[in-house]
């Protein structure tokens, strides 16, 4: 087939120029405004070279936002996709409630985040159900202000996230799993492998995709976490929850301090691009050797 | 291994415990809504007087029915938006193999690692010059323009995949390419559609931030901010907030019952894709 059969470039055109406008402009403009003190507002503003960046190096708030911003995103991470595989795997089964289950479970994830993150704030309250329910089973000493004791609050976000988004790590698992042909999953077992070794050797291997799209998912959700600590905390008590974009929210928009508040997009960027490459080729790596 | 046995019994208990451990919190949010506010007992406790007061108040006094009604429209809109203008430039970045071809795909790239917040502030000081701010239409403007790396991406990986005889049969029986593209590749890609109208429908009608920026102080407002701005009006009236929260959210549950299986395979779709 010559070129006469390939589609005109204009067919591109539409999009790209939508792209541009919405995400590629304002992007390259945000990363030479980070370098400013712009305030959002005034056309004079001047070059301050890196003083946003030193400001941001000497500035604790930003430090351990930039710091809770990490571990919020490891921990969904590692437990969200935890209990999603371990449903997948329950419900991946011959149990009669499996198809009510799946709907069921993963009904939570496609509910507005903001929704959730406000029926839990009353959930996790002194007189919340959280620990109202607590103290119906006796266990009144675990009884605690989830949100409003800074050692808890961050954990409690995570909790959260958890809750409303294990059922989707266990959909995409799910779907790795039923990828995994029967025969090789019962030849395995006749064989007399057991199950950990039949999960660890048959299927995990072939889960690899699966992991792939879920630690991604996970991680990046993490890293750009927004509405729940909005919700939830407003990044309160003091910092203890503030995360990098709850931080950029309240420097541009409570504080006028617009360069501030981009650079520290610039760095939200920096961390959500290396965080993705990197795991995109460790993974695709570990793909291709599974396969 | 597909006996029904003790074990499986043992699974099936531990994995209903684990939904009613999902159920809780909703059985707590229809508790509280349907309960009198004078009622303060305990939250687990099952209402003895339900009443569908609040429901009413909420309704009444959260603008509710605007904001689902402007949800409905920037939902609608920009994901039809987005669909057909990703659908047609992934045509030409799978299958042209010239330079521009490549480096359109590149810009997609980056456009899935650049996270919204950087754009953000700049973007809003274009909507404010272009008086967008507060309009449904800057936000329709807006998410056409945000999803299409990624739609543009599970386009073309998808298209790739697939046998290019039927839209070269069509070109060479003279079919000028867009009509090659929407009567012979569009219906091909009906399966990775779905997965794109599924995904994009939840992320717009669920966004939170954007709005919050675009449309804070104006009368326009969609369900995520109509509800913040609830909540921040009635405090502690929880009662009526979780009122609130039922009715934003008994749309969307109706959709995902109905459409179940679409939705979810929709989900699992960019796995195959």
């Amino acid at each position: 087939m010559g070129s006469g059969t390939t589609p005109p470039w204009w067919f591109a055109a539409p999009a790209m120029l939508l792209f541009a406008f919405v995400v590629l402009i304002p992007s390259a403009r945000g990363v030479y405004y980070a370098f400013t003190d712009w305030d959002g507002l005034s056309p004079d503003f001047s070059w301050v070279g890196f003083g946003n960046f030193t400001d941001m190096v000497n500035d604790p708030t930003a430090r351990q936002a930039i710091w809770h911003t990490l571990l919020i995103a490891v921990a969904i991470t590692i437990i969200q996709n935890g209990f999603g595989l371990l449903l997948a795997l329950g419900v991946n089964t011959v149990i009669k409630s499996r198809n009510v289950l799946r709907v069921f479970l993963f009904a939570p994830a496609v509910v507005t985040p903001i929704v959730t993150a406000y029926l839990w704030r009353n959930l996790l309250g002194p007189d919340g159900a959280v620990n109202s329910l607590l103290g119906a089973v006796g266990l009144d000493s675990w009884q605690q202000d989830w949100l409003g004791d800074p050692q808890l609050a961050l954990w409690s976000i995570v909790g959260v996230i958890v809750w409303q988004f294990g059922g989707y790590s266990m959909v995409i698992f799910l779907a790795g799993l039923q990828s995994v042909p029967k025969e090789i999953y019962e030849a395995a077992a006749i064989d007399g492998t057991g199950p950990v070794r039949r999960f660890w050797f048959v299927v995990r291997p072939l889960l690899a995709p699966a992991f792939t799209i879920n630690l991604m998912l996970s991680i990046i959700g993490g890293i750009k976490l927004f509405d729940q600590v909005y919700a939830l905390t407003g990044g309160g008590p003091g910092h203890a929850t503030d995360t990098i974009s709850t931080l950029i929210y309240k420097e541009a928009f409570t504080l006028g301090e617009f360069g501030y508040s981009i650079a520290l997009a610039v760095v939200l960027t920096i961390i959500v691009a290396v965080a993705s490459t990197s795991q995109y080729f460790v993974l695709a790596r570990n793909e291709r050797a599974a396969s | 291994m597909n006996r029904y046995s003790k074990r499986t019994f043992a699974l099936e208990m531990a994995m209903i415990a684990a939904a009613l451990v999902v159920a809780f919190p909703v059985y707590v949010l229809i508790n509280l809504a349907i309960r009198p506010t004078t009622d303060t007992s305990s939250p687990i406790r099952p209402t003895t007087r339900p009443t569908l007061e609040n429901f009413t108040q909420a309704w009444q006094e959260g603008g509710l029915g605007g904001a689902l009604m402007n949800s409905l429209i920037v939902t609608t809109v920009s994901v039809l938006i987005v669909l057909a203008v990703s659908s047609l430039a992934a045509y030409p970045i799978a299958r042209a193999t010239a330079k521009w071809s490549r480096g359109f795909f590149l810009l997609i790239m980056l456009g899935l690692i650049l996270p919204f917040q950087l754009a953000a502030l700049p973007l809003y000081q274009t909507m404010r010059d272009l008086g967008l701010l507060g309009s449904v239409w800057g936000l329709i403007l807006f998410y056409s323009g945000l999803q299409v790396p990624f739609t543009t991406f599970l386009y073309v990986g998808f298209m790739r995949a697939l046998p290019r005889d039927f839209e070269d049969a069509a070109l060479i029986d003279g079919a000028r390419p867009l009509e090659a593209f929407r009567h012979v590749v569009f219906p091909m890609l009906k399966p990775i559609t779905v997965t794109a109208l599924v995904l994009n429908a939840i992320s717009v009608w669920n966004d939170f931030f954007t709005p919050l920026l675009y449309l804070s102080g104006s009368d326009q407002q969609t369900v995520p901010v109509a509800l913040a701005g609830f909540v921040g009006q009635f405090v502690s009236d929880w009662n009526l907030i979780f009122a609130a929260l039922v009715i934003s959210i008994v749309p969307i549950l109706a959709v995902y019952f109905a459409l179940q299986r679409s939705i979810i395979n929709g989900f699992a779709g960019g796995l195959k894709g």
